[in-house]
């Protein structure tokens, strides 16, 4: 039959159902397709703590939310147009998320009694007919994906249960049908994946195939729509999750550096993807080390960097707090260290799956004594890579641990990614020590005036302040390093020393090469292309996406509103104080009780309004677009000289300023 | 999607070398002094800290290694201002995670000799996971473990050695812990060189030093070391000249385990056999009474054994209250791949042929699904 085909220029699908259902695969595969047909897009992988959770349960469910467009889109959309749901935990997991009238595909197999017992329904929802009903409110499609599954694939010859497991490929081959997909990249990886097991790649090939014609033939769905490339700077892109594109950052910093990367770190969610793509690349010299515990993991890395090798370790708030002496360490030495943390919700074991920012004041000041570390943080997936090589170049050039603070949404997400030209990357210049620092004089102006070359592992350089990096090897420059105070006074001999002078000059001196960092980073990129905003959106990290969607809403609606978001979090670049007294009122979002808005208060004295969630999600962009908007009518009411308070304060805590 | 357990049975197993090849050797002659800092050790006067320092300047020398390819790294506590009197590289760390530093920096440095100085608490108590995975892993490190039975530096309060019942300032009516055998833990942990030696036998500790040092892999070395101040005389057994040949029971590898007043065969009176009621060892006098043991049914020490039971055995002949008696020496030497060179050896592998780094940057980064946007 001939087909509708409706133009539309975004669609946001989620992928719902058990754990065992290959939800991920799915909504990943679709992605790829999305992504070789040239739209932007967005994603929000969504999955449980337990491996396997209790099959059929609420807590087993996993979704795969995709955002595509035919125009630059900046978050996964807060909520989906259509849902796949594959068992009744799926559909009652995700119902709250959709708005009345919009698509839900259900694959109708497993609403028997004991399925829809274990999701809690009394009753089958697809049954009822009721004025409030499923199918009233919603557009509707029962389909048993599951039974038409098993008969496609019933040549090969496969268990029940093995047919079955190809219904995620059914859905997809659907779905790749409704939204004119591309097919040959999933075909292509089917037979890449299942290489070693003919049968279950020609099903899972049958399944995708038949999927893709059944949305063809049947007339359940008389439209198929369009969604049209976006266009997009020139150049080759690629798909990228943010924990491959940090992994690959932490490879480019040791081609860049000419440094040999350590990785020592202990799995943990949502970070240990990174060491696993990093064990992948010893072909770069990248050497892994599986540590027993967090603290043999950055303790390790710290070695490997006394070493002379770029040392990291990789982890998550947890983690970190393990850490921390280590880091300590890496302050008090001067050695060049990346600390990774892929926040997630805290605290305690908190959401081990789930996102939030709430780490930040824990990179800044978890340890014991004035130990400043230097915090950068990724704004989107295909961002971790370049915040990487920064968090590097910060790193080794200032000799110093640096803390990368990326989180579960980041990590997980993906997006299209301009592939960078490896010249255009920058390169960083390790700069060791190889011979002696300091003249010292004996008996100066007598006859018996005699001199030696000596190395001072504490003289330090006049513009980074940092110290120089002489490691074992190099003949001449013996020297012992340690946790406990060194003598910088006096050019910096670096012996033990317990003077109270010389410890109130290493404390200052150490928090003053920090600030110095401030001198190597660009000015802030103020968004306001109008130059009339009078409110300043400042964020951090993930939150990027969904705040920068909220501001579009905001100048859709017409109104003047500015953006800043910020890479550097310690030190802060140095025109900020001067960027945040410009706007009359400042919201800061954050995926926490306001932290950014703790520090900034405290450096800046400006009364910044918080916007926070902690609900283990990204900000919701349009919830946000109001808030904005709240916050534009309140400043407006006050003008420019009164005090501006949030102007909605709900149970939920949406909005508030920070006591 | 499952992952079915699957092993690499074709792992890169280098060849074990010496401990020290591929550290950089010099022909030029050093003595104790190139290795002394210049500065002032602050051992309490009397501190057994001395004669290990003083053995160590005056047994590097020795190895012919360049000076600066040699590292010391220690954790906390008295024993770990080590590095500071010695003018090689080194790093005074944090309480317990030398082990741990030690690795990284020994596995990405071939051509480094690393050493670790730690103490009773610090390596037992505190970084006891590290000490055993460092072991587990085989390493090639020389771990220095200073037994002084008691934690000095926060002022006398028991550690994981001291005897049950020891009275301290955190057990004024005393310890009801129960205490490590660092040997035996080593053992427990499969580590391929186990020692034990005592601060004030300068030539026997420069002996296990020296087989430690040409050891491939972790090689821990207890050192029995006296604190005058917290602990003074807790091995008094073992040192005092009327006790100690009745109280150090001596392995040396392929020779009977005798000790005690020498016999007619010039050897010790006691020996060391298998005790066959419980399936470990026992001492016995040698003779031919009642209860005595034959002299051939000797136990011969053999050090280089794959199995690790006996030396296991012989290490719970330590007495675990106020020692009496304990086997001194050389408990275990055995070959077994190191982690270190296992992890460089996949690297290099990885590495042969390479393009340039940069041109293989560029391929990693672009993957297999790309598209281009004009």
């Amino acid at each position: 039959m001939t087909k509708q085909v409706q133009q539309l220029d975004r669609v946001i699908i989620r992928f719902a159902g058990d754990s065992g259902d290959g939800m991920q695969l799915t909504g990943d595969r679709f992605t790829q397709e999305s992504a070789a047909f040239g739209n932007d897009l967005s994603t929000l992988p969504n999955f449980p703590a337990e491996i396997r959770a209790p099959q059929g349960t609420l807590p087993g469910v996993s979704s795969f939310q995709v955002h595509f467009a035919d125009h630059d889109i900046l978050t996964p959309g807060d909520a989906p147009d259509v849902l796949v749901a594959m068992n009744p935990a799926a559909l009652k997991a995700n119902l709250g998320d959709m708005a009345p009238g919009t698509a839900i595909i259900v694959d109708s197999h497993d609403f028997n009694k004991r399925n829809l017992a274990k999701a809690g329904y009394d009753a089958d929802p697809l049954e009822d007919e009721g004025p409030d009903s499923l199918t009233q409110q919603y557009n509707v499609s029962v389909l048993d994906l599951t039974g038409m599954t098993v008969e496609a694939v019933k040549e090969f010859g496969l268990s029940r249960k093995d047919a079955a497991r190809a219904k995620n490929m059914f859905a997809l081959g659907l779905l790749s049908w409704m939204y004119g997909r591309p097919t040959e990249t999933t075909i292509d990886f089917l037979a890449a994946r299942f290489a070693k097991a003919p049968d279950i790649r020609d099903a899972n090939i049958t399944a995708f195939k038949a999927g893709w014609n059944f949305g063809e033939t049947t007339e359940t769905f008389a439209v198929q729509y369009e969604i049209k490339p976006a266009p997009m700077q020139a150049g080759t892109y690629r798909n990228i999750s943010g924990n491959l594109a940090l992994a690959y950052g932490l490879v480019a910093a040791g081609v860049q550096s000419g440094l040999p990367v350590f990785l020592g770190s202990y799995p943990i969610t949502p970070a240990s993807d990174i060491l696993h793509e990093l064990s992948k690349h010893k072909r770069f010299g990248v050497t892994t080390f599986q540590a027993e515990d967090e603290i043999a993991g950055v303790a390790s890395a710290l070695g490997a960097s006394f070493g002379g090798a770029l040392g990291v370790t990789t982890t998550s708030g947890p983690g970190v707090a393990l850490k921390s002496e280590a880091i300590g360490l890496a302050v008090m030495t001067e050695l060049p260290l990346l600390v990774v943390d892929v926040q997630r919700g805290g605290p305690s074991t908190g959401l081990p799956t789930k996102t939030e920012q709430a780490d930040l004041l824990q990179a800044m000041f978890g340890r014991n004594g004035e130990a400043p570390v230097p915090v950068v943080a990724p704004s989107s997936p295909g961002d971790c890579f370049d915040a990487a090589i920064e968090a590097a170049r910060i790193a080794i050039t200032y000799r110093t641990p640096v803390m990368l603070l990326s989180d579960g949404y980041l990590a997980n997400g993906s997006e299209p990614w301009r592939i960078p030209e490896t010249s255009e990357l920058p390169t960083i210049d390790p700069d060791f020590a190889t011979g002696p620092n300091q003249t010292v004089v004996k008996n100066a102006g007598k006859d018996d005036e005699s001199s030696t070359e000596e190395f001072w592992p504490y003289a330090r350089d006049e513009e980074t302040l940092a110290r120089p990096w002489a490691i074992p090897g190099t003949a001449g420059l013996e020297h012992r390093l340690g946790g406990l105070e060194k003598e910088g006074i006096n050019g910096g001999r670096g012996n033990i020393s317990y003077d109270p002078d010389n410890h109130d000059f290493m404390v200052r001196t150490r928090q003053a090469k920090v600030d110095r960092i401030a001198d190597s980073l660009p000015p802030l990129e103020v968004d306001d292309p109008s130059g009339a905003a009078k409110v300043l959106v400042l964020g951090w990290g993930s939150t990027y996406g969904p705040i920068g969607a909220a501001v579009r809403q905001v100048r859709k609606a017409g109104l003047d509103i500015a953006q800043v978001h910020l890479r550097h979090l310690n030190p802060f670049p140095k025109d900020l104080g001067e960027v945040l007294k410009r706007y009359d009122a400042v919201m800061v979002p954050e995926m926490n009780l306001g932290q950014l808005s703790l520090l900034l208060r405290a450096k800046y004295l400006v009364d910044v309004v918080g916007y926070n969630h902690v609900r283990g999600l990204p900000l919701k962009s349009a919830e946000l677009a109001e808030a904005i908007t709240d916050l534009i009518a309140a400043t407006s009411n006050l003008g420019t000289t009164g005090e501006v308070r949030s102007p909605q304060s709900d149970a939920t805590g949406e909005m508030e300023t920070v006591q | 999607m499952s992952t079915t357990t699957s092993t690499n049975a074709d792992l890169p197993f280098p060849e074990v070398q010496s401990g020290l090849a591929g550290v950089p050797t010099t022909d030029e002659p050093a003595n104790r002094k190139d290795f002394t800092s210049d500065q002032e050790v602050r051992w309490c006067p009397g501190c057994g800290d001395y004669a290990v320092l003083a053995a160590v300047q005056g047994f590097l020398p020795e190895l012919g290694l360049k000076r600066e390819n040699i590292v010391f790294i220690s954790g906390i506590g008295c024993s770990s201002r080590f590095p500071y009197y010695l003018d090689t590289y080194g790093m005074h760390s944090i309480h317990g995670r030398a082990p741990a530093i030690a690795t990284g920096l020994a596995t990405a440095r071939e051509d480094l000799s690393v050493w670790v100085v730690t103490g009773d608490g610090d390596a037992l108590s505190i970084g006891g996971n590290h000490l055993i995975h460092a072991m587990r892993r085989n390493v090639n490190l020389k771990i220095l473990l200073f037994n002084n039975r008691i934690y000095g530096l926060t002022k006398g309060q028991y550690s994981p050695t001291s005897e049950p019942g020891k009275i301290t300032k955190s057990t004024p009516v005393g310890s009801v812990d129960h205490p490590f055998n660092p040997v035996s833990l080593a053992l427990g942990a499969e580590a391929s060189f186990v020692a034990r030696t005592i601060d004030s036998d300068r030539k026997h500790l420069t002996e296990v030093l020296s087989a430690a040092a040409a050891h491939r892999g972790t090689a821990l070395v207890e050192i029995y070391q006296n604190c005058p101040i917290f602990n003074d005389g807790a091995f008094d057994a073992i040192k005092d000249n009327d006790t100690k040949a009745e109280a150090i029971i001596p392995l040396r590898h392929g020779e009977p385990i005798r000790f005690g007043a020498p016999d007619e065969d010039g050897l010790g009176g006691k020996g060391v056999v298998r005790d066959h009621e419980t399936g470990g060892v026992k001492v016995a006098e040698i003779g031919t009474g009642d209860g005595q043991a034959d002299p051939a049914d000797v136990l011969v020490h053999d050090a280089k054994s794959p199995d690790p039971t006996t030396a296991f055995a012989l290490s719970r002949l330590t007495d675990a209250g106020v020692l009496h008696q304990s086997p001194i020496g050389i408990f275990r030497n055995v070959d077994r791949p190191t982690y270190d060179d296992q992890a460089r050896a996949q690297v290099a592998a990885a590495r042969e042929g390479q393009p340039d780094p940069q041109e293989a940057l560029a391929g990693l980064i672009s993957g297999n699904d790309t598209w281009t946007v004009v």
